[in-house]
């Protein structure tokens, strides 16, 4: 092995392990749920959020990831439906404004596979979720892309006459897709 | 009376079933729309989807086993104006039965909810997620019911008046019970 090569593999090493992914760029990065009503399926996402995440390609167990969904921006596909989920026996917006998770771990699943795993508060209560997601790297910019189920009765999503699993299920799939721009990694 | 002047069992029943759907689609669908959003008029509109894509399908089978089959001859005193309007009604009465499940499917793919038929069987969607079409089409699904109303106000009132006024075997012809009718 020459000098030239070791220097080359030296450089590579370096890169990879000089940028952290950082800035989530919120125009381009979606959270979008997924659900049956009598077996149809149905789908709808929510228009704010604000997320933080550290995520070095080399370092991913010290990756961390914080969301904050603003759940008055939901758009379940029509206002009736969208009016409806804002209520009590829903969202309750008004005393439950947002949604949070935090990350506690990230494992890397092989490959470009990581699962990260945290805790999701939603209408007053935390409960424990992991997701496992995918990176796609294009220069300075990552892709993350994952999904994971929850069940709304675990956070008193729709109560009442809405707790009925069979018309309204209580599945839910979440699934987000994050862009975020690399700065260079802190030491 | 001859078995020939009668229609035959199977179109018989096919047609009491088709009026039996279309007696609980029609007032389900009316009902589910004025209801607030709720878990009961989510189910409600699906059983009203699965019932109009029933229609669809058995108004398919009729016209299917109708174009294999001689309907028996109408009573000769009918006149002919009378069964030039008695073809017409029937043409009609089976085009808004084939009209207005379709325009239902529309509207309710339009909307962006996929009909699965009796939660089992996804349809395909006829058309993309597009509010302005959604309302068209709602539009048109209420104008055929209306159309639909009258079609069948007609069609009983004229069955009606062949049995008791005219007297003649009409209403015999399509009749669950094999009661006859003397003259």
């Amino acid at each position: 092995m020459n000098k030239y090569l070791l220097l080359a593999l030296a450089t590579l090493a370096f890169r990879a392990d000089a940028v952290e992914f950082s800035q989530v760029q919120a125009d381009k990065s979606t959270l979008s749920f997924g659900y049956t009503q009598m077996g149809v399926p149905s789908d709808g996402k929510f228009g704010k959020f604000s997320a933080a995440i550290a995520f070095d390609p080399a370092k991913p167990a010290a990756a961390s990831a914080q969301l904050e969904i603003d759940l008055a921006s939901i758009d379940t596909g029509s206002k009736e439906g969208n009016d409806e989920v804002a209520g009590k026996q829903w969202f309750d917006v008004k005393r439950f404004p947002s949604a949070k998770f935090v990350s506690s771990s990230v494992k890397p699943l092989g490959g470009n596979r990581f699962e990260v795993a945290g805790q999701l508060t939603l209408k007053g209560k935390t409960r424990a979720v992991s997701a496992p997601f995918t990176i796609k790297q294009q220069g300075t910019v990552a892709v993350f892309d994952g999904s994971f189920t929850l069940k709304r009765l675990d956070y008193a999503i729709g109560e009442g006459p809405w707790a009925d699993v069979g018309t309204v299920a209580n599945e839910v799939q979440i699934a987000f897709h994050v862009v975020a721009g690399a700065v260079p990694a802190k030491k | 009376m001859p078995a020939a002047n009668r229609y035959t069992a199977t179109a018989i029943a096919l047609h009491w079933l088709a009026a039996l759907l279309i007696l609980g689609a029609f007032p389900l669908g009316l009902y589910a729309h004025e209801l607030a959003l709720s878990p009961l008029k989510l189910k409600l509109l699906s059983y009203h989807k699965w019932l109009g894509v029933t229609i669809l399908l058995l108004t398919v089978a009729r016209l299917a086993w109708r174009a294999m089959h001689r309907p028996p001859p109408m009573a000769g005193s009918i006149s002919p104006w009378q069964r030039r309007a008695a073809h017409g009604l029937h043409h009609l009465l089976y085009l808004v039965l084939l009209a207005i499940p379709l325009s239902g499917w529309l509207m309710s793919s339009a909307k962006g909810f996929p009909v699965v038929y009796l939660g089992l069987l996804q349809l395909p969607d006829l058309v993309a997620k597009n509010a302005g079409l959604a309302d068209i089409f709602k539009e048109i699904h209420e104008a055929l019911n209306a159309g639909l109303l009258a079609l069948v106000g007609l069609h009983v009132a004229a069955a009606l008046k062949h049995h008791f006024i005219d007297r003649d075997d009409t209403l015999y012809r399509m009749s669950p019970f094999g009661k006859e009718i003397q003259p």
